[in-house]
C-alpha cells in the first residue's frame, strides 16, 4: 500500500508540484493581507477572508459586464485576467478600507483592547458572509432568496496546456496564477521597501509612537495598509476565479484559514514570509494528499504547522515587518 | 439517497370522523358515500430542498384524485404536513397527526434525517407510514412494524450502479471517489465491492466537500488511468470534480449516485463538459414513458394535471399513495387494519411492484441509470440491462 502511494507521488511528481505552487501562490497573496495588518496593528483581521470573497464577486461582476465570455484563451485571457484583477483589487481594497473605517477605527479611537478588535473582526466576518448569502447574491444574480448560499459559476477559461515537455505539463491558468502572484508580491515588496508610504508603514510597524513624532499620519498609514492588503486579496480572488471559475458566500472561510496558516508558517508580520509560507503550505498539501490520500490533506498541513512552530515559534523566516529592509 | 433529503413519507390518515364512525358502527358503512379517510403527506414542502418533495406530493395527489374520481364508497383526502425537512419539526407534526388529526396513514417523512427522528414516534403511535424517498439503509434495521418505503436503499443503489459498471460498461479499472459524508462514503464502498466482485481493479480517494481544489485527486486518477470513475456525493461537488478531471485531461466515464441527479451537476461542470456522465438512482423519472405502459400513462396524467414533467420521486409518491388507496379499497380504514393490509399487499405500481418485505423495505427495487446530455438527464434504462450508446 505504502509503496504504491509513494509511487503515485513520484509518477505524478510534476503535476503535484505545479498544483501545489498554484494553490500556494493564492494562499500567499491572501496571507499578505493578514501579515500586513498584523504587522501594523497587531490585529488578526478575521474579516480578511470576506474581503477575498468580495473580490471574487468583483471579478465575477466584471465577467458579466463583458457579457460572460466563454472559452477565452491566449492573450485575450491574459488581458481579461488583468481586467478581473483590477476589478477584484478595487472591490477588495475598497471594502477593506471601509471595513477598517467602520469596524476597527472607532475601537482604536477609544483605545479599546485588542480583544475587542478581534471580536469586531469576527463579527464583521459573519456579517459580510450573511449579507452576501441573504441579500447581495440573490439580488445581483436574480436568484430566489433561499438560493443565495449556492455557488455562483462563470465558465470563461479555455483550459489548455501551454508547456508540454515529457511528463511536465503546465496549463495556461496555472501559469498565469503562479506568474501573476509572484509579480504582485515583488511589486508589493518593492513598494513597502522603496516608497515614502512604504517607509511610513514600516515605521508604524516598528514603533507607532515614534512614527507619530516623526510626522507620520497613522490613520493614513492604516488606511494604506488595509487598501494594499485588500488589493492583494482582490488579485488573489481574480486568480482564484481564473482557476476554479466559481464562488459562493463562504468561499473565503477555508481559504482564509489556510492563508492565515501560511502567514503564521512563514512568520506573521513578514511579507516574504507570507510568500514562503503560502508556497510551502500549498506543496505540503499536495504531496501530503499524494502519499496519504486527499482526505488527509488538512491533517498533514496542520501537523507540519505545529511541527514548525514547535522548533521555530516565529515561523520559517521569523522576522517581522518592521525588520524587513531592502 | 442523500441522508438529508431522502424520505418521502406517505401518510394515510383516516379522518377522525371516519375512525370514530367506523368504531362506533362496527365498520358498517354509513349512507351514501359521505365517508372519508385522511392520509397525510409529510416533508419539506417550502424549504430549500422542497424541489425534491413537491414532485412526490403531486404524485400522491394525482393518485388520490384519480381514486376519488371513481366515486368510491370511502373517499380519501390528502393532508400535508410541512416539516421543512427538519427532524425537530417532523416530530411534533407526527404527534399532531396521530393524536389530534387521527389520520389513517402517512406518506413520508421524505428525508432520511427527519425520518430517523419522526419514525419512532409514528411507530409508537401505530401509524402506518411509507416513505417515497428516504434511502438511508439503517432505517430498515430498527424492527419497525409500521415503517415502509417504496424506494431502494443506498446499498441496493450501490450494487445496482456497481453491477452496471462491471457488466454493461465492462470497466476493468475503476477509480472510486467519495465526499466522506454519511451518504457518499457507504455508497462508494458498496459500488467498490460490487465492481471488485465483477473482477475490476480499483483505487480510491476522498475529497473535502468544503474545498474547491480537487487537483490532488485528479492527479491520482491520472496515475491510475481508469476506464470509469464513480463519485459518491452530491452534485455541487460532482460538477466541480467533472470539470477539474476533464481539464486535467482525464477522459474516463464519470458515474455517480442519486445525490448527483440534478441539473446542477452539468451546470457546475460547465457547458457540455458533463455530457455522457451516468447517474444512477433507485428512483424512476420517466417523462417520455419509455420504461413501461404504466409509466407512460402516469407521465401523461401527471403532465395533464400539473402542466409539468414528472420529476424526482413523483412516481414513488404516486406508488406510496397507491398502497394506501389499495388498502382503503379493500375495506380497511383504521391505521391498524391498513398496516396489516400493507404487510400483504402485492399490486403493480408505476416505479415498481408495490410489495413490502417484513422489515418494510420494498420487495423489488430497481436502480435506473440516467445519462447527462446538455442540462438534461434522460433515462437510459434499468441498471440491470441498460446499454450506453
Amino acid at each position: 500500500m505504502k509503496a504504491t502511494t509513494l509511487n503515485n507521488l513520484f509518477s505524478q511528481f510534476w503535476p503535484y508540484t505545479i498544483d501545489g505552487l498554484s494553490l500556494g501562490a493564492i494562499y500567499a497573496l491572501v496571507a499578505l493581507g493578514y501579515t500586513m495588518v498584523y504587522g501594523v496593528l497587531r490585529l488578526i483581521n478575521f474579516a480578511h477572508s470576506e474581503i477575498f470573497m468580495i473580490g471574487t464577486f468583483g471579478a465575477l461582476g466584471t465577467l458579466h459586464l463583458f457579457g460572460m465570455p466563454s472559452n477565452v484563451g491566449g492573450f485575450a485571457l491574459v488581458a481579461l485576467v488583468l481586467a478581473l484583477a483590477v476589478a477584484g483589487g478595487i472591490a477588495s481594497g475598497g471594502s477593506a478600507v471601509i471595513l477598517e473605517y467602520v469596524a476597527y477605527r472607532p475601537l482604536r479611537r477609544n483605545n479599546a483592547s485588542r480583544l475587542a478588535a478581534l471580536i469586531s473582526a469576527i463579527g464583521a466576518s459573519l456579517f459580510l458572509q450573511q449579507l452576501f448569502a441573504r441579500l447581495v447574491i440573490p439580488q445581483a444574480f436574480g436568484l430566489p432568496k433561499e438560493k443565495g448560499a449556492l455557488p455562483v459559476q462563470g465558465h470563461f477559461v479555455h483550459h489548455t496546456n501551454v508547456i508540454h515537455i515529457g511528463g511536465f505539463e503546465l496549463s495556461n491558468d496555472r501559469l498565469i496564477v503562479i506568474v501573476g502572484a509572484v509579480l504582485m508580491m515583488v511589486a508589493l515588496d518593492m513598494f513597502v521597501n522603496r516608497t515614502k508610504l512604504g517607509r511610513g508603514i514600516r515605521a508604524t510597524a516598528q514603533d507607532p509612537e515614534t512614527a507619530v513624532l516623526m510626522g507620520v499620519n497613522i490613520d493614513r498609514i492604516v488606511t494604506a495598509t488595509f487598501a494594499l492588503g485588500g488589493a492583494m486579496a482582490g488579485v488573489a480572488a481574480a486568480l482564484y476565479m481564473l482557476r476554479f471559475e466559481e464562488t459562493r458566500f463562504d468561499v473565503g472561510f477555508l481559504l482564509g484559514i489556510k492563508a492565515f496558516t501560511a502567514a503564521v508558517l512563514g512568520g506573521i508580520g513578514n511579507l516574504r514570509g507570507a510568500l514562503v509560507g503560502g508556497i510551502v503550505l500549498g506543496l505540503i498539501e499536495m504531496y501530503g494528499s499524494a502519499v496519504f490520500g486527499s482526505e488527509w490533506q488538512n491533517v498533514v498541513a496542520f501537523s507540519v504547522l505545529v511541527l514548525v512552530l514547535m522548533f521555530r515559534p516565529t515561523g520559517i523566516l521569523g522576522e517581522s515587518l518592521q525588520q524587513a529592509r531592502a | 439517497m442523500r441522508s438529508r433529503l431522502i424520505t418521502v413519507v406517505g401518510v394515510a390518515a383516516a379522518s377522525a370522523t371516519l375512525a370514530l364512525g367506523a368504531s362506533a358502527c362496527g365498520g358498517g358503512s354509513k349512507s351514501g358515500g359521505g365517508d372519508t379517510v385522511t392520509i397525510g403527506f409529510m416533508g419539506d414542502l417550502t424549504g430549500e430542498n422542497s424541489g425534491l418533495v413537491i414532485p412526490p406530493r403531486q404524485g400522491a395527489q394525482l393518485a388520490i384524485d384519480q381514486y376519488n374520481a371513481t366515486n368510491p364508497k370511502v373517499k380519501i383526502t390528502l393532508k400535508t404536513y410541512d416539516s421543512q425537512g427538519k427532524g425537530e419539526q417532523a416530530v411534533p407534526l407526527a404527534k399532531q397527526a396521530i393524536t389530534k388529526d387521527k389520520i389513517a396513514g402517512l406518506i413520508g417523512p421524505t428525508f432520511s434525517g427527519e425520518s430517523a427522528q419522526a419514525d419512532p414516534v409514528l411507530e409508537e403511535g401505530k401509524l402506518p407510514n411509507i416513505s417515497s424517498s428516504a434511502t438511508n439503509a439503517s432505517l430498515a434495521t430498527h424492527g419497525w412494524k409500521y415503517w415502509h418505503r417504496v424506494i431502494g436503499n443506498d446499498n441496493v443503489q450501490g450494487q445496482g450502479i456497481g453491477g452496471f459498471i462491471a457488466n454493461s460498461l465492462k470497466a476493468k479499472k475503476v477509480f472510486i471517489i467519495h465526499d466522506s459524508s454519511e451518504y457518499g462514503k457507504p455508497l462508494a464502498e458498496t459500488v467498490k465491492a460490487a465492481v471488485t466482485q465483477g473482477g475490476a481493479q480499483t483505487a480510491e480517494d476522498a475529497i473535502d466537500p468544503q474545498g474547491s481544489d480537487f487537483s490532488a485527486t485528479v492527479n491520482k486518477v491520472k496515475a491510475f488511468t481508469p476506464e470509469a470513475i464513480f463519485f459518491g456525493g452530491y452534485y455541487a461537488q460532482g460538477g466541480k470534480l467533472i470539470k477539474q478531471l476533464r481539464e486535467g485531461g482525464v477522459k474516463a466515464r464519470f458515474l455517480s449516485g442519486d445525490g448527483s441527479l440534478d441539473k446542477g451537476l452539468a451546470k457546475g461542470a460547465g457547458g457540455t463538459t458533463a455530457d455522457g456522465s451516468i447517474i444512477g438512482c433507485p428512483c424512476l423519472i420517466d417523462p417520455s414513458g419509455t420504461a413501461s405502459a404504466a409509466s407512460k400513462k402516469f407521465a401523461e396524467d401527471y403532465k395533464a394535471k400539473f402542466h409539468a414533467d414528472p420529476a424526482v420521486y413523483s412516481a414513488e409518491g404516486y406508488d406510496a399513495a397507491t398502497a394506501f388507496i389499495e388498502a382503503v379499497k379493500a375495506g380497511n380504514t383504521t391505521p391498524e387494519k391498513i398496516n396489516d393490509y400493507l404487510s400483504k399487499i402485492d399490486k403493480p405500481g408505476v416505479s415498481k411492484e408495490i410489495k413490502f418485505q417484513s422489515n418494510g423495505e420494498p420487495a423489488a427495487a430497481d436502480v435506473y441509470v440516467y445519462q447527462v446530455k446538455g442540462d438534461q438527464l434522460p433515462l437510459l434504462g434499468n441498471a440491470k440491462n441498460a446499454t450506453v450508446k
